[in-house]
């Protein structure tokens, strides 16, 4: 493919009546009020939610916040087999594994954070995950935070959801 | 000498080679478990068949001898089959336990199974035999006999090389099982290595137990500092935190092998380190910056040997030290300060416990690259301490973390004696407490350079990454040092230093990095 040239048109000069601002001030509020008109007449149209307390339906494949599954006697299922931190493109998994005190577990993650600030929401942790311990399903996407230390979701965090 | 054709290829070998062996001088990797090339051969693991004509049956390449005009073939379809058999037999009762298990990576099964095997397993899970996980067998090892595939490396090496056969197999068939006999743990000084043998993860180091995953790891040329034999090891670090030792081949000093107390050396580069520059003042330890601080030390030593005069001055060296960095203190300490009183002992806190292996009485990497040096030792060394203990000593430059077998109260009465006390060390100890001054130094696994054995032979270690927090190579110190004190050294680093060594000291003369190589070389 040859890569063609574009030639982009400048601001053109403005006129007369554009220069004074004012008539172009009305015009945009003309715009906004009629938006706002209209929605006061037909309330069921409106494009805004009211989110986080409402939330939208999110398509089944949506990547959204990580969680930790749970054994049944709500341990956490993960082994701490780094497969997932092995497969992050953003090196953002940290995890310390350590002796389970279940000898049939043997190995679990004493330590298990995600950097939510480096997290590209790329999926390969689960894709990775060979005991499916870890899902980006909860369908919410990273709350803000004030600092970033609160972005750093720790093992407890994580298995909550 | 017989010749053979292997997958069309000619090779010429000595008279007795196995088929195994004279694959690998043509570049053919034959499978193999069972066969270790410092072990005798066992023949049972049935990884290595290949064809040779005019054999009605497959053969085992690890115990057929060649013969004049064989022809052998690895890469045929009736190979294939007969391999890939043999593995889907091993797997039959295998947990696969890879994500808990510390030999993945770097274990035999899941190498060979992404070769010849990926086969769906025909076997029901719930049918699997179980065998016991998790076993403290004594020694640094874990044994889970689940994964044990039955090759016998252990059984063998612990029969020819230690000679303590702790290990046996009990039981018939699908329930043979690898262990020991109730209450007679592993009991000998060479443990480690059965972690390293075992191709599978059966028996695991206790050490490095999910410590880290292997792939994260990277490795380095390195010696071994916990005696005198120098054993060839590979260190395995990542980013600046040192994991484990594995012992580096080397024919002429260690094998394959290295002893247990040798292996958890390393742990003393990861933790209590000297990081940053100390200066006592008044009493306190303060932080100090290396610009501020390297000025003053120079200055009190030369002060000291000025004033008093230079046998007032002592250098005490380190068999720890590399042949560089003594060589630069030995002039340090005869040439610029021109004092008589420079000393080294070998002399470490313990028992100097040895045996006719590899562990050796003298707990140093390189007393004897300090006596070849002409290091004074022994009856100097302890007339030395006498001198500092009797007041005769106004500065004292230090190099490593203790003084010899001293506790740490007689260390701290000694150094009491010393108004001056300079040290270069990489760990916080008995020294570290009482030196007026601490240099901090980058641990082997920061530096290079060269260590002698207790046999006179000359041994690279190299530098695995850069020196943690505000250490310093103390061949970068002490040629500081030397400027300091009038020198005009112009060495950049440990390959400098040793050209200049090889020069003026006979027993390394003609010596060079390069005819030290990868396996040293004997003085
Ligand atoms: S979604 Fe991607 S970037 Fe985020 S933790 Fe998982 S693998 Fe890493
Ligand atoms: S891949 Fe799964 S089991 Fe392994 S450490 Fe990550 S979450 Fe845990
Ligand atoms: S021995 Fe190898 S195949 Fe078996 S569980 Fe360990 S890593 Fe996996
Ligand atoms: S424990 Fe390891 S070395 Fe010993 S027989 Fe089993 S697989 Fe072989
Ligand atoms: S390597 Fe030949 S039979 Fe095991």
């Amino acid at each position: 493919m040859t890569i063609g040239i574009k030639k982009v048109a400048r601001p053109r000069e403005m006129s007369f009546p554009e220069s004074l601002y004012l008539v172009e001030i009305v015009k945009g509020l003309g715009v906004t009020m009629g938006h706002m008109l209209g929605n006061i007449v037909r309330q069921e149209g409106i494009k805004t939610i009211e989110y986080p307390e409402v939330r939208r339906r999110m398509p089944p494949r949506f990547r959204g916040k990580h969680r930790l599954m749970k054994r049944e006697n709500g341990s956490p299922r993960c082994v701490a087999c780094y497969c997932c931190a092995t497969a992050c493109p953003a090196k953002c998994i940290t995890i310390v594994a350590g002796e389970s005190p279940d000898p049939a577990v043997e190995k679990y993650p004493v330590r298990f954070d995600i950097d939510m600030l480096r997290c590209v929401f790329c999926g390969m942790c689960v894709e990775a995950c060979p005991c499916d311990a870890i899902r980006m399903d909860t369908g919410w996407f990273t709350p803000p935070d004030d600092t970033r230390e609160k972005l750093i979701f720790t093992i407890d965090m994580l298995l909550e959801k | 000498m017989p010749t053979l054709t292997i997958n069309g290829m000619a090779v010429d070998v000595p008279q007795g080679t196995t088929i195994l062996n004279a694959a690998k001088e043509v570049g053919v990797e034959i499978p193999h478990y069972c066969y270790h090339p410092m072990l005798s051969i066992a023949g049972n693991c049935r990884m290595c068949l290949v064809e040779v004509e005019k054999f009605p049956k497959l053969q085992t390449a690890c115990s057929t001898v060649v013969t004049d005009g064989m022809i052998v073939r690895t890469e045929t379809e009736k190979v294939r089959k007969a391999v890939t058999g043999v593995l889907e037999l091993m797997l039959i009762h295998h947990p696969i336990d890879c994500p808990i298990c510390d030999q993945a990576g770097e274990c035999g099964l899941q190498n060979y199974y992404m070769k010849f095997g990926l086969h769906k397993s025909r076997y029901a899970l719930e049918d699997k035999v179980h065998k016991k996980k998790v076993q403290d067998i004594g020694g640094q090892i874990v044994l889970d006999a689940e994964r044990c595939i039955l090759c016998s490396r252990c059984v063998r090496f612990l029969d020819e090389v230690t000679g303590t056969r702790e290990l046996h197999f009990f039981d018939r068939g699908d329930h043979s099982e690898i262990s020991i006999f109730p209450g007679r743990p592993l009991d000998n000084n060479y443990t480690g290595n059965l972690a390293d043998i075992c191709p599978v993860g059966a028996l695991t180091s206790k050490d490095f137990r999910f410590k880290c995953r292997v792939w994260f790891l990277k490795g380095f040329d390195s010696i071994c500092t916990g005696c005198s034999k120098g054993c060839n090891v590979d260190a395995h670090f990542k980013g600046d935190i040192l994991y484990r030792l594995k012992p580096r081949w080397n024919d002429a000093v260690n094998q394959a092998w290295m002893c247990d107390f040798g292996r958890l050396t390393y742990k003393a580069m990861n933790e209590a380190r000297l990081l940053t520059p100390i200066v006592r003042v008044e009493g306190a330890r303060k932080a100090a910056a290396w610009g501020s601080l390297l000025p003053q030390v120079a200055y009190r030593l030369k002060e000291a040997a000025e004033k008093g005069g230079p046998d007032r001055v002592a250098v005490i060296a380190s068999p720890q030290s590399s042949n560089e960095e003594l060589y630069l203190l030995r002039r340090i300490a005869t040439k610029l300060l021109g004092t008589r009183n420079l000393a080294f002992t070998h002399r470490v806190a313990g028992d100097g416990f040895a045996d006719d292996f590899l562990i050796q009485p003298d707990k140093n990497p390189n007393s004897r690259g300090a006596r070849l040096l002409g290091i004074p030792f022994g009856a100097a060394f302890d007339a030395l301490v006498a001198a500092i203990a009797g007041g005769g000593i106004d500065a004292l430059l230090l190099v490593g973390n203790v003084v010899g077998a001293l506790s740490e109260e007689e260390t701290a009465a000694l150094l009491a004696k010393v108004p001056v006390v300079v040290q270069v060390g990489t760990n916080e100890g008995p020294v570290s407490k009482a030196a007026t001054a601490v240099l901090p130094s980058a641990s082997v696994a920061e530096r290079g350079g060269t260590f002698t054995n207790h046999a006179g032979r000359v041994q690279r270690f190299r530098p695995g990454f850069p020196a943690r927090g505000k250490a310093k190579n103390p061949i970068e110190i002490l040629v500081e040092l030397g400027n300091r004190l009038g020198a005009g050294w112009t060495f950049d680093g440990e390959a400098s230093v040793f050209r200049a060594l090889a020069e003026t000291e006979a027993p390394f003369s003609g010596m060079t990095y390069e005819s030290i190589g990868m396996f040293g070389q004997e003085i």
